[in-house]
């Protein structure tokens, strides 16, 4: 039953993306919002988490990077940037979705 | 689809109430059934009328009521952590015997009951909170 | 009160006192209780404080409400999963927590333990299956 998990809080704040990943099984996928997009800036040490977790797609929204000033040019290559249309679709697109606040 | 949503957080302080509220537009605008919208902790306090908030910036309340009206949107505040934070309609007002009543034009006051009965409804659920 | 029966998962993640989520959550699980669903907790992370014993809350001024997880068994709730790892982080034991029990119907009210400690691995299985997960 692939899950949809959504982290809203920065790695470098709180711990709810590294719980989620601890979490998180194959298959899954993962949006990035609100001061969570902060994990998928190129370079950062939250990144690498992103990076190693092969088996789950990494999706991030595009107006939460934006009002941060973060580019999608310096975003980690193998995620997906969605608007809110796309976090509606990844919502009806999966059977269960979890926030991991 | 049918959709619940939940917002655990209050106006402004998070980012919650703006995100539960782009999402639900874009879900309505996608031809999405939202059944309810259910607001809990400081949730609550996205349903009281007398916020006055600068006018060069969204008033997240009347963004609620509006979209609220135009869809016909059930938005409802948990009785439990209202009455913690005073948020109250005129019959809870009454009944504990406040001099007025602040519930936002398009919320209702009602039970945790409705949380889980939009859980056990809509065919997903999504959380925003902190 | 429903004909649905679908699997709810209550994640709890935070400590106690220091927000009102703890607290709060427990009360959706108890008024939930009356929908006869298919109930589970999950303690993860900073969670499992909030089952921890001896929680004496007059020098705070605040209602000690860790009580009311004793009362879980009555409400039919007898799925509380702990995570190990998360108590081991914390330097907890399951012997630092409340001891929660209920008593089986099935089993002429043997009394039963319902904290099941499981691997952050058996969660993750248990998470994936849920239909509805409330997150505070």
């Amino acid at each position: 039953m692939p899950m949809l998990h959504t982290v809203n809080k920065s790695p470098y704040e709180r711990n709810s993306l590294d719980s989620c990943l601890n979490h998180a099984r194959d298959g899954s996928s993962v949006l990035l919002f609100e001061d969570g997009i902060y994990a998928v800036i190129r370079g950062g040490k939250a990144a690498s988490g992103i990076q190693a977790a092969k088996g789950i797609s990494f999706y991030v929204l595009g107006p939460d990077l934006q009002a941060r000033g973060i580019g999608t040019d310096r975003v980690i290559e193998g995620v997906t940037v969605v608007d809110y249309s796309g976090f509606v679709d990844l919502v009806t697109g999966h059977d269960n979705v979890q926030s991991w606040l | 689809m049918k959709l619940a949503v939940m917002v655990n957080e209050g106006p402004y302080q998070h980012q919650s109430s703006d995100s539960a509220y782009q999402f639900t537009k874009a879900a309505l605008e996608k031809g999405h059934e939202i059944m309810r919208v259910f607001f809990y902790h400081d949730g609550v306090n996205n349903g009281t009328r007398y916020a006055v908030p600068p006018q060069d910036d969204r008033n997240i309340t009347q963004q609620w009521s509006a979209l609220a009206k135009q869809h016909d949107l059930d938005l409802v505040v948990c009785v439990a952590a209202a009455q913690r934070r005073g948020v109250l309609d005129a019959d809870e007002a009454k009944r504990h015997g406040k001099s007025g009543d602040n519930i936002a034009e398009g919320f209702r006051i009602s039970g945790l009951g409705q949380l889980i009965e939009a859980g056990i409804q809509a065919e997903r659920l999504v959380v925003f909170g902190d | 009160m429903s004909e649905t029966i679908k699997k709810f998962l209550y994640v709890n993640r935070k400590a106690p006192y220091g927000t009102v989520y703890a607290l709060e959550s427990l009360e959706v699980v108890l008024i939930g209780a009356a929908f006869d669903q298919d109930v589970s907790l999950a303690f993860v992370d900073d969670g499992v404080f909030e089952l921890s014993k001896g929680q004496k809350t007059e020098g705070i001024g605040m209602k000690n409400f860790s009580p009311a997880y004793s009362a879980l068994g009555d409400y039919d709730v007898t799925k509380i999963y702990v995570e190990k790892e998360s108590l081991d982080e914390r330097g907890l034991t399951l012997d630092d927590l409340l001891h929660l029990t209920y008593e089986d119907e099935d089993e002429d009210y043997a009394e039963k333990d319902s904290i099941h400690l499981v691997s952050r691995e058996q969660l993750a299985e248990i998470m994936d299956q849920q239909d509805v997960v409330l997150s505070f």
